[in-house]
């Protein structure tokens, strides 16, 4: 595994300026995570990494040496897709060994088949190795894709939106492996998403990346609680954070030059209304083990978690008052 | 604006059932959810109301009349699919105006409705725009529009959201929700996501292997599960089961897991010595260093205001859902405490919940 790091990189394609001013470092056994909307330039910058595109400025630096001008294969690094294509007539072994049986390897057998067996061990689909990859659930596939990156000991581990074909159950399991065998093998994992869950849930840092931009990088809890502006506010919470003007909350004191004020659920205390109430409930949504409180500010909506077992109907009367919420500015910018 | 009755359905393609004797009531102005997964028959059972497929045997009743025979077309009711084909051709207008065309409808009575439509969906804004410009959520609210401007008995949804991404289905529920409330028409809806399920029924059907494994509104199904299948199938990150052998006296309100003595609801029959499963929603499990429960941190999963911990313990693996304000590393050695009214029991060999305190005070509250 290596530190791979990006220098002020920068990628057109034609008039459209994919990437612009990227300084990223990937620390050696780090798992980073990019997190964006479609378009904001996060399979750009795995592929500048992987050598697939040619950035027009900047350095790709892998384990401290500038590859920019490698090729693909000089610079060692294991891409796993969305759609995972494996060999359909090879069994899930000859599938694995595959990428260690390439003549410049020279691997014996013998160090192929230890190899194999420790990563399917790891992914767990050892029972499964005799296996035809086709006759493998949408779950296993995908984890003999990410075996098939594993086996061959690269720099770094670039991986796009490699869960997003699966359902949810099989993505919240795979979410908790992906992670442990990442940290077992002190592996170095550039992942991109737009999936916050798995940012946050996975990564050491993420990248916020915003039309090419890298807006923010930090530990998830630096970015959730706190974003450097209300794009990045927006992309991390569930139910996502409230944007409110300061005139919805009259009694609240807000720092000068407030434009909007982001509220979390961990930022807003209900009380039932005993007179001077300005909220009211609009529909409470039971998703179980959490429930959305749909609330209305005056004009504004607002939503929260509240318990379960909360003694609340539609059309009650409610205090809101925050506490410690999030501040940003006319540009957007949080304030303080 | 119609009940819909389902009396003793059962479908049959060659060997394979199907749907099995299914009863359900979805009452004037409900919006009911049928929950599973694929293959589980929800789908054949809303092609049967909707005329779509034929019972083998069985009855249908719409608004009181046998509709089990009738022809798709003599049902009043409009069907919105999850890949809804707009006419690429036509404007938003003209494509939700086009079943009452075909009808003859005069064109001013067409256009009152579509824009009537047009209202409720909010989308006045995009009618005289081209449908192939439009995001997925704009196509969808067209759709809509093509069933509700037919003012139907009720309506019948196959996944209408299924191909829209997660955060955007999430929005999208709230907004049939808040369409359901305004129209207050009949819903038959089909999904394979629970969190759909939960955000807008009024009564979900959770199905299993063409059987209806239970019926009632949804935070009844999530607190008092019938069945394991049930337990698991709601809630992210599902109910756990933690698995133990022993035998329980009516009356006994406590499970012993290994050195710990377990506190839950009194249990209202007689187990002989079995396989059982202790369920344990995620929100009703803390961490208490004083509980001779113990397990070792699989891994913690931040997220925000909460955080998922995965937590390894000699009855199974458990998930519990606690604040993110307290930190938890992995390998850590815990204590762990659940919410002990709040507990089920469930017989491991047929899957099913045994009787407690828990289920009788749903039946009465």
């Amino acid at each position: 595994m290596a530190e791979v790091r990006l220098e002020q990189v920068e990628k057109r394609f034609g008039d459209t300026v994919a990437v612009t001013g990227i300084n990223l470092t990937i620390a050696d056994g780090e798992f980073v995570a990019l997190l964006g909307p479609t378009g904001a330039g996060k399979t750009t910058t795995l592929r500048l990494i992987a050598g697939l595109e040619k950035p027009d400025e900047g350095k790709v630096f892998i384990g401290g040496r500038d590859a920019t001008g490698q090729s693909p294969a000089e610079r060692n690094v294991a891409f796993v897709f969305q759609q995972y294509s494996l060999y359909p007539h090879l069994s899930v072994y000859d599938n694995l060994a595959f990428p260690l049986r390439s003549p410049v390897r020279k691997a014996d057998d013998a160090a192929i088949r230890q190899t194999v067996e420790r990563v399917a061990r790891l992914l767990r689909i050892e029972a499964k190795l005799g296996n035809r990859a086709t006759r493998l659930s949408g779950g296993e596939m995908q984890r003999v894709a990410i075996g098939r990156a594993l086996v061959r000991d690269p720099s770094i581990f670039l991986m796009d939106e490699p869960l997003s074909s699966l359902d949810a159950k099989l993505r919240a399991d795979l979410r908790l492996e992906l992670k442990h065998i990442q940290r077992d093998l002190g592996a170095t994992v550039l992942y991109v998403t737009h999936d916050q869950i798995e940012a946050l849930t996975m990564a050491n840092r993420i990248g916020v990346l915003d039309h090419g931009r890298l807006v923010q990088i930090g530990s998830p809890r630096e970015i959730y609680e706190t974003p450097r502006n209300l794009y990045v506010a927006t992309r991390l919470g569930m139910p996502a954070i409230n944007l409110l003007p300061p005139q919805a909350f009259p009694q609240h004191q807000v720092p000068p030059g407030t434009r909007t004020i982001g509220a979390r659920t961990e930022h807003v205390a209900i009380a039932r209304a005993n007179g001077g109430a300005h909220a009211k409930v609009e529909w409470i949504e039971h998703l179980g083990d959490q429930n959305h409180l749909h609330l209305r500010v005056g004009d504004h909506k607002l939503i929260t978690l509240v318990d379960p077992d909360v003694d609340l109907g539609v059309g009650d009367s409610i205090d809101v008052t925050l506490r410690g919420p999030l501040y940003f500015g006319t540009d957007g910018e949080r304030i303080g | 604006m119609a009940e819909i009755r389902v009396e003793n359905l059962h479908k049959s393609f060659g060997d394979f059932a199907a749907v099995k004797n299914s009863n359900f009531v979805v009452e004037n102005g409900e919006f009911f959810i049928l929950l599973g997964p694929s293959g589980c028959g929800k789908t054949t059972t809303l092609r049967m109301i909707a005329g779509l497929e034929l019972p083998t045997s069985g009855r249908i009743l719409l608004g009181g009349d046998d509709v089990t025979f009738k022809r798709a077309a003599e049902r009043d009711i409009a069907f919105v699919f999850q890949l809804f084909a707009l006419y690429p051709h036509m404007n938003v207008r003209k494509n939700i105006g086009f079943s009452l065309k075909c009808q003859g409808t005069p064109s001013a009575e067409i256009n009152r409705r579509v824009e009537e439509a047009a209202r409720i969906l909010r989308i006045e804004h995009i009618l005289d725009k081209s449908v192939s410009g439009l995001s997925g959520g704009d196509r969808q609210r067209v759709a809509l529009g093509r069933a509700i401007v037919r003012e139907p008995m009720c309506f019948l949804m196959d996944e209408p959201l299924g191909a829209l991404d997660s955060e955007f289905r999430h929005l999208m529920c709230g907004e049939l929700r808040g369409l359901h409330n305004r129209l207050k028409a009949t819903t038959v809806y089909v999904t394979h996501d629970q969190l759909e399920a939960m955000s807008m029924a009024d009564k979900i059907a959770v199905m299993n292997k063409g059987l209806i494994e239970q019926f009632g509104p949804p935070q009844d199904l999530y607190a008092r599960p019938a069945s394991m299948f049930v337990a698991d199938f709601l809630g992210s990150p599902p109910m756990n089961f933690l698995h133990f052998n022993a035998g329980l006296a009516r009356g006994s309100g406590e499970a012993r897991l290994g050195d710990a003595i377990v506190q839950m609801p009194v249990v209202h029959e007689d187990i002989a010595p079995s396989d059982l499963a202790l369920g344990v929603r995620p929100e009703h499990i803390s961490f208490d260093d004083r509980s001779a429960l113990r397990g070792s941190v699989y891994g913690s999963e931040y997220l925000g205001t909460t955080q998922i911990v995965t937590v390894n313990t000699d009855f199974g693996q458990i998930k519990a859902r606690t604040k993110s304000t307290g930190e938890v590393r992995p390998g850590a050695n815990v204590g762990l405490r659940f919410h002990a009214d709040r507990l089920s029991l469930f017989d491991r060999g047929s899957g099913r919940a045994i009787r407690s305190a828990l289920y009788e005070e749903g039946a009465h509250g």
